[in-house]
Order: structure tokens, then C-alpha cells, then sequence
């Protein structure tokens, strides 16, 4: 099944937003409590790198019996050093940006605790691809 | 499969109810429809919170208590009292005066439930020291919080502290002490005052327990209106003391908002009020906040102070509370005074102290089956589609949402809705005749025989 959301960049009032929808879909198809948390804290990162970093994004997501593919894609500054970005505690964000409490710089690092499988692609000037998989069945 | 039973507290008049949808639309886990003209709760949805009980216009929802006369079945009747008792009386009216009362009504001990706080505070600590790993912890205090978290929050069942709440430490107390007196334990019978049907439902059944220590409930309302009468018959000086010492200030206000919160180390949060505690797990459960230590959930706003079978107002109670808090503060009571003699037992109740494991039990899955609940909820979404999004109710669900879910479980049909009946209608569909049918059998014959 797929389903989609669109994520609006600069707006931390619905930041999380996506993801608590996401959430209570997979809740509803009996997925284990333990991936759906994984799953959520997962695409919660990745829903709030796009609204502290990028203009606009969607995040898509597929579930089959036997995973989760989730894909957020955005339009925005790209990822300069993706190695460097992967670091615990590396940030790029701005003064605003951590006052309001995000941007600790543990985003990539605690979706790739979260995830089985994790690919990043990103253009300067241009946006960013994040592509996550949790397989079910496996806890 | 047999499914597992759930006591409820809760239970709808059919004789008193009218048919309307206040109950159906407050309740925070969807757990009420409307068939035949009656409103209907699901047992394995609902969490005894009973705000169906504070907003239903005729008082059909009843919270079945124990019947009075069942104390008398035992020799030594003991009446465990939460502080919010005392609270919503006026300062008039004296503690002495309440206990008074209770024993004239044929109890032969009082205790304060919050006596038992006194114990759970450093047990609390210790636990959290103990499990470092999980955070944030969230008290077993509220049984309908518990509730909550498993039907709707399963993820975090392991969150939740596996201490027993005050009221069972000072069951476990009170009776074990009189067993050391010498008293056969058949013949103690432990009843609690209570302010709330949650809380029925913890005695009846427990969660992480086997067995309640507790033999009886008892509503406070009733409590109430025999205090009220009755303390204005007792003069000041003449009346009984039970003797078993006062609560410390910190536990008089462990049933307040913020009272176990206060004793805790660490970052602590308390929120009241069922819907405020929902939206707050919702972002807890997608790890949004972080680095908090304790969460201390009340489903009733005010906390035990708002409880739904609390007459007085619960400003005031805890206003009373709080004074009387300040006062114990003010009169620096010896330990003696103060604990009842419950400290004497610490090793003991230390030994008594844990649940077992909590169980998730979510409602919120469409299916066992995943391959089914895709099924399902893809129907779900081409209902949906239909449907006219007022969320009005007419249909016997609560929500639109909640109608496309009943009929892909196949107990709703999509002609329920108004909406789509004046479609169907149009399109020669449905005749006017059936509409009327379909009507009757969600809300009775009554409502469509008006004279008007």
C-alpha cells in the first residue's frame, strides 16, 4: 500500500505531522509495536531534516508484508558531505533552527539505528533523497 | 478464541438512556456506537475514564459499585479513604467529623489511602535508578491512563512503572497488620471510597495483578451525601479518631496534579485531563520529546480532585487539600504521628511492590492478519471517499471515520448515513420507506413518531 504526504520546509508547527499519520496506519495493519516505533522515530527525523533544512518535500511510504519502504525527497540545499552529515552530533543548522530545540545533529545517525537499510543521495542547490527500509518479521 | 474479559465499571441504563450522541462523541477510545435507539459499549475499547458519565443529560451511565451491606459480611470493616474525600468538604466540616461519620455507618477502621504515598515516593526513586534504560517512566498511578496505553498507545506499555499505586500499598498495609494482631484474614474486609470508576475497574480487574487486596468499592458520592448529613449531628469534641495517625504533607497531594511529580527526582511532567494526555503520548510516542524522566498521566482534569463521582467542585478540593498540607507542614509532626505505623512494614510492603508486566492490547488494528487489515483499510479509504466528512453522528458511529471502520467489519452498512441515504434516494436506490427502516433500528421507533 502507499501512501504520501507532502511536508512544507520552515514549518515546525506541523513538523511530525506526516509521520503521526503514518504512524496510525501502521497500527491499524497489526504491524509489530517495535517496528512501528522504529519506523516512527525513523521518518520523525527525516520529516523535521526537511522542515529545518529544505523549501519543500514528500515523504512516501510503502508497506508490504514483509517491509516498509519509505522515501522522503526534497527540494533544498543538499547535503554537502553526506559521511560528515551521518556523524553523531554534526549540524549544519542554524542559530534559529536549535533554539527551537531541533537540528542536535543526531537526525541521520539515529535513522540509521532505526532502519535495516539506509541510502542517501543529494545534490547541492538541489534537494536530497533519503531512502529507508524496515524489514517486519524480523523482531 | 475466547476473548479475555474486561470488568467495566461503566455500564449503560438501557431503560434511562434516550438515544442521543453526547457519550459517543466524548469518548476519547471511540468505544461507544448507537443501535436501536440505545447506546452500546464495546468492552474491549473502553478504559472506565467515564467521561461518557460526566456528559450524558439523563444519567444513564451508572458506575456499579458494591452494595453497602456487603461490609457487614465481614468483622473488622475497614474504609480506605482518599484524601479528595475530605477535600470537598468545607473547612467546617472537620476531619474528625468525616471519619466520624464512616464509622457510624458501620466501619470499624479508616485509613487513608495516602499513607501508602509515603512508601511508594522512595520506592518510586529507587525505580527509576533501576531502569535507567527506559525513559521516560510513566506512572501506574491512574487505571485509566494504564488503560489508555494499552489499547491505544501499545508501544509504550513498557514505559509504565511496575509499582503498585498507594491505594493497594495501603491495602496490603492495613490488612496485614491486622492479621498480625491476630485477626483471621477472612474475617477483614477492606472497601475503598472511590472517586472514580477507573479505579473499580483496577479492583475488579487488575492489571499486573493477579488478585486486588481491595474486597470492596464503595462510590464517594454516596459517601458524600451521608457525610453531609451526618457530620452536622456529630459535635467536635465528642467524635471518634481512628487513630492510625496522619498522612505527611507531601502525600496528602500525591492525588493532586503535579503531587507525585513534586517527589520524584529528575525532569518530571504532570498533565491532566484525558484528551491533554492523549496528545501529549502521541508525540511521546514518536520519540518528539525527549530527555524527560517521569510522566505523571491523570485522565480526570484537576487529577483525583475532578474524579467523575467528586461532588465538590475541584478547585476547591484542591484548595482544601493544599491548605491542609501547609498546616501538616506547619505542625512538623513526629514520625509516629505521621506514618500510621505503615513505616514499620517497609520491609514487608518492599517485598509486595511490584506488577508484572503490562500488556499492550491495541484496538486499533483492522485485522490479525496484515495481508486482511491492507484489505481493509484500502476499503476504508474508498468509504471514506463517500462519506460526507460532518462527523454528525446520525449514522450511530461517532465520526465518519469511525462508520467506514464499522462497515468494513461488517457492522454498520453505508445506508446508515444520511447523507448517502438522500443519495440513494435520488438515484431511486432506496425508497423513502427503507431509509425510514434504517433510521429506526440505529435510533428506535420513538424519535421518527414525533408529533410535530
Amino acid at each position: 500500500m502507499h501512501f504520501e504526504h507532502e511536508i512544507e520546509g520552515g514549518n515546525f508547527s506541523q513538523a511530525g505531522f506526516a509521520s503521526s499519520e503514518i504512524k496510525k496506519v501502521l497500527k491499524q495493519l497489526n504491524i509489530n509495536i517495535k517496528v512501528i516505533k522504529r519506523v516512527v522515530v525513523a521518518l520523525y527525523e527525516a520529516e523535521v531534516n526537511i522542515v529545518a533544512h529544505a523549501y519543500h518535500g514528500k515523504m512516501e511510504v510503502d508497506v508490504d508484508t514483509d517491509k516498509i519502504f519509505m522515501r522522503l525527497t526534497d527540494k533544498g540545499p543538499g547535503i554537502e558531505n553526506i559521511e560528515k552529515a551521518m556523524e553523531e552530533g554534526y549540524s549544519t543548522a542554524s542559530t534559529e533552527v536549535r533554539e527551537m530545540g531541533f537540528g542536535a545533529g543526531m537526525g541521520l545517525s539515529n535513522i540509521k539505528k532505526n532502519t535495516d537499510e539506509l541510502y542517501i543521495t543529494s545534490k547541492v542547490d538541489k534537494g536530497t533523497t533519503v531512502e529507508m527500509t524496515a524489514y517486519l518479521n524480523r523482531e | 478464541m475466547n476473548k479475555p474479559k474486561f470488568h467495566h465499571a461503566l455500564k449503560i441504563s438501557k431503560d434511562i438512556c434516550i438515544g442521543c450522541t453526547h457519550c459517543m462523541t466524548v469518548c476519547p477510545t471511540e468505544a461507544i456506537r448507537v443501535r436501536n435507539g440505545k447506546a452500546e459499549l464495546t468492552d474491549n475499547r473502553c478504559i472506565d475514564c467515564g467521561e461518557c458519565f460526566r456528559v450524558c443529560p439523563v444519567n444513564a451511565i451508572i458506575i456499579e459499585q458494591d452494595d453497602f451491606n456487603k461490609i457487614f459480611e465481614y468483622k473488622y470493616r475497614v474504609a480506605l479513604v482518599p484524601a479528595v474525600l475530605i477535600g470537598q468538604f468545607p473547612a467546617e466540616i472537620s476531619t474528625r467529623q468525616i471519619y466520624s461519620v464512616l464509622m457510624e455507618l458501620g466501619f470499624t477502621h479508616v485509613y487513608e489511602v495516602e499513607h501508602g504515598a509515603d512508601i511508594l515516593s522512595e520506592a518510586s526513586n529507587d525505580y527509576m535508578q533501576d531502569h535507567k534504560e527506559t525513559r521516560p517512566l510513566i506512572s501506574s498511578f491512574c487505571p485509566a491512563i494504564v488503560r489508555l496505553i494499552q489499547v491505544k498507545f501499545p508501544a509504550l506499555v513498557d514505559n509504565i512503572i511496575h509499582l503498585k499505586p498507594p491505594l493497594d500499598i495501603a491495602a496490603l498495609y492495613y490488612k496485614q497488620q491486622l492479621v498480625d494482631q491476630g485477626i483471621d484474614e477472612d474475617e477483614i474486609g477492606i472497601f475503598y471510597i472511590t472517586p472514580c470508576a477507573a479505579k473499580i475497574a483496577a479492583v475488579k480487574s487488575p492489571v499486573g495483578e493477579k488478585q486486588s487486596p481491595i474486597n470492596g468499592v464503595i462510590n464517594m458520592d454516596f459517601v458524600y451525601n451521608k457525610v453531609y448529613t451526618g457530620a452536622k449531628k456529630i459535635s467536635k469534641d465528642s467524635c471518634i479518631l481512628p487513630g492510625t495517625g496522619r498522612p505527611t504533607a507531601e502525600s496528602v497531594c500525591w492525588s493532586l496534579t503535579n503531587g507525585e511529580a513534586e517527589n520524584i527526582e529528575g525532569r518530571t511532567l504532570a498533565i491532566d485531563g484525558i484528551h491533554n494526555v492523549i496528545e501529549f503520548l502521541e508525540k511521546l510516542e514518536n520519540e518528539e520529546l525527549k530527555d524527560i524522566d517521569f510522566l505523571e498521566l491523570r485522565a480526570c482534569d484537576e487529577s483525583c480532585a475532578g474524579g467523575v463521582l467528586i461532588s465538590g467542585n475541584r478547585f476547591l478540593t484542591t484548595e482544601r487539600l493544599k491548605n491542609r498540607a501547609g498546616q501538616l507542614k506547619s505542625e512538623q509532626l513526629k514520625e509516629q504521628e505521621t506514618s500510621g505505623g505503615i513505616s514499620k512494614y517497609q520491609a514487608y510492603l518492599s517485598d509486595h511492590l511490584n506488577i508484572s508486566k503490562v500488556h499492550p492490547r491495541s484496538m486499533m488494528k483492522l485485522d490479525e492478519n496484515m495481508t486482511e487489515a491492507m484489505k481493509k483499510m484500502k476499503r476504508v479509504g474508498e468509504i471514506i471517499k463517500c462519506l460526507p466528512d460532518v462527523d454528525c453522528a446520525a449514522c450511530g458511529s461517532p465520526t465518519c471515520h469511525a462508520l467506514a471502520e464499522d462497515i468494513v467489519q461488517g457492522e454498520a452498512d453505508i445506508n446508515q448515513c444520511i447523507f448517502i441515504q438522500r443519495m440513494f434516494e435520488e438515484k431511486g436506490i432506496l425508497s423513502t420507506d427503507d431509509a425510514r427502516g434504517i433510521m429506526k433500528q440505529i435510533w428506535g421507533d420513538d424519535k421518527l413518531k414525533r408529533n410535530c
